[in-house]
């Protein structure tokens, strides 16, 4: 059972890749936390990378971390890549003493996260806000909607996978780069493989809402696609990305990668102005860590004036042209 | 079409009253249960799927006995029958004990699909599905945005968002598909399939029943603990500004000006 302990063994990241092959931010934030980790808890750090051609994103990824093994391995590409990238890493781990695993939290790397927790019969702590290190990750959560913080830990010293949030981490290289070490495939392939039979492009949006220092976001309040001009405007303006409420995304209004909220994305920029936002549960668990929120609502009563650093109480059009007017004569 | 629905009763994020006990466990009582808001959208999924292609929708839950009554709604949309793992041997389940329990209780049942929810609202795991696909040897299509089986070819087609759009992944039947809101907004019970659902059929089912240990499951058996909870920092007052369009257009202005946010 030793190998099953914590300890002082290495903090592995499992790296995300695109289907180009490219490295997920999300991946350069685990790297750098991982890393943080190690220094702190007298462990060492490293990544594996696991792509039909991971030389580039292996390359990425060593800016993090003093240790990157890079598994070429064909069948991720073509195929569901999560399910792959998971067989071949547990196989990799099966031959080492592993501190900890961690992964993103986003859709990738919970399928990766998931499929090791049952090829290896580990334990797991997910969604991470926050984690040191003491003896063991030690994890916080925010559950339910963020009303509550919990820290969590792996029980009798085990060691288990950890998904970390996307946006909790600030991705920071290291001194000095790590060494790439190439290690063959091991292990089979013996879930069902998943075959990519298309591939659709959306005309991407101007700034993915993930990695946006601003967001400007609109509601139900907006009333419409020609509404979105006025936010897309302001958004402009300012650098910011757009988002949006589930409402506005069901009404037809804006993409669904646009979505920011429970069923949409987590985000935390360093200003968020919210225009016709009422600021419910379903929406703010998705911004409320922004660094400063703005709203611009006609209910003074509405939710948001609960946690908004600013709410100007009004009809959005008059104050949203005000600002656009306010914003240009700035220059 | 088989589908088997996985679905969760959580406490209701919009009651706001969530709790945990003092050590650590989901306080059950503070909050009135609801299903969980993402696995409404692949029940909906599965309700359309069997309206085209005939069939039956078996939802699954593994919950306290009370669960029954959140199943209710959804037989009220339209399932056809419910299965409760139920047992107090499984209070303060983590998702290792979950996983063991879904498995076993998806292999007493017989099905072309199983689907699941993105993620719930109380946990925000997203991690159950794969490992449960994964114990079971199942294909796994993950982030679904839409469905297409082809109950001749025994195969199914799915729509998964993807980083950069959408992938279109195909996999023979029976799989396992983790489903987004995209799927559709899920229907309101109408008051026939309220009524209807009272006389459909709830299989509760125990740990034993299932052929599991009951120390291996459940919180004596849980590999992770709760160590702590408290109170997220609390954010600084909220300035409310009335005035004219311009004055409030000021405000914002001198706000991220003063923030070095402009």
């Amino acid at each position: 059972m030793a190998a099953d302990k914590a300890g002082a063994g290495t903090i592995w990241v499992v790296a995300e890749t695109g289907a180009d092959g490219a490295l997920a931010k999300s991946s350069t934030e685990v790297a750098t936390l991982a890393r943080t980790l190690a220094e702190a808890g007298g462990a060492s750090a490293a990544g594996i990378v696991v792509a039909a051609d991971p030389k580039a994103a292996a390359d990425e990824l060593a800016g993090y971390l003093p240790r990157v093994v890079a598994i070429a391995e064909p069948a991720a590409d073509g195929n569901a890549w999560a399910q792959v990238a998971a067989q071949r890493v547990a196989a990799f781990l099966a031959g080492e003493s592993p501190a900890a695993v961690l992964t993103g939290a986003g859709p990738d790397g919970r399928d990766v996260a998931g499929t090791l927790v049952a090829l290896l019969e580990r334990p797991v702590l997910v969604n991470a806000t926050a984690v040191t290190w003491d003896g063991g990750p030690s994890v916080e959560m925010s559950v339910f909607g963020g009303k509550l913080v919990t820290t969590s830990a792996f029980a009798d010293g085990e060691w288990g996978i950890v998904t970390v949030r996307p946006n909790v981490v600030t991705a920071e290289k290291a001194g000095s780069a790590g060494k790439v070490e190439a290690a063959k495939a091991s292990g089979e392939l013996d879930l069902p493989t998943v075959k990519v039979v298309d591939r659709i492009e959306e005309a991407a949006g101007t700034l993915p809402i993930e990695e946006a220092r601003i967001i400007v976001a609109g509601g139900r309040g907006v009333g419409g696609e020609d509404g979105f001009k006025l936010v897309e405007e302001i958004a402009g303006e300012l650098g910011a990305a757009v988002g949006a409420t589930r409402a506005a995304v069901d009404s037809g209004w804006i993409p669904y990668a646009q979505q920011i909220g429970q069923t949409g994305k987590i985000v935390k920029p360093q200003l968020y102005l919210a225009l016709g936002i009422s600021g419910a549960i379903q929406h703010k668990v998705g911004m409320q860590t922004a660094g400063t929120i703005v709203g611009v609502n006609r209910d003074p009563d509405a939710p948001i004036a609960e946690f908004a650093d600013l709410v100007v109480v009004g009809d959005l059009f008059e104050v949203g042209k005000a600002l656009l007017a306010e914003l240009r004569s700035r220059g | 079409m088989r589908i088997v629905v996985l679905t969760k009763p959580v406490p209701d994020p919009a009651a706001a009253a969530e709790r945990l006990t003092s050590d650590g466990r989901l306080d059950r009582t503070a909050s009135p249960a609801v299903i969980n808001g993402n696995d409404e959208y692949v029940l909906e999924a599965a309700l359309k799927l069997v309206e085209a292609h005939g069939g039956e929708v078996t939802l699954l839950s593994m919950a306290p006995p009370n669960g029954v009554e959140t199943m209710r709604k959804g037989l009220a949309m339209g399932a056809h029958r419910g299965v409760l793992v139920s047992d107090p041997a499984l209070v303060g389940s983590d998702q290792w004990s979950t996983i063991q329990v879904l498995v076993a209780a998806l292999g007493e049942l017989e099905y072309d699909l199983v689907l699941a929810g993105f993620d719930t609202s109380d946990g925000v795991g997203g991690v159950v599905g794969a490992a449960v696909a994964t114990r079971l040897k199942l294909p796994y299509l993950s982030s679904a945005a839409k469905i297409e089986p082809d109950p001749d070819k025994k195969t199914v087609r799915v729509r998964c968002i993807s980083p950069t759009g959408f992938d279109v992944l195909e996999a023979p039947m029976p799989a396992l598909i983790v489903g987004t809101q995209l799927l559709g907004e899920p229907r309101y019970p109408s008051l026939k399939g309220i009524m209807a659902a009272r006389s459909k059929e709830v299989v509760t089912r125990s740990v034993a029943d299932l052929g599991l240990d009951p120390r291996a499951v459940g919180g004596g058996a849980s590999r992770t603990k709760v160590t702590g909870q408290q109170k997220p920092l609390a954010r600084g007052a909220t300035q409310v500004v009335r005035g004219t369009p311009e004055e409030g257009a000021k405000s914002i202005v001198e706000l991220l000006a003063s923030r070095r946010l402009i």
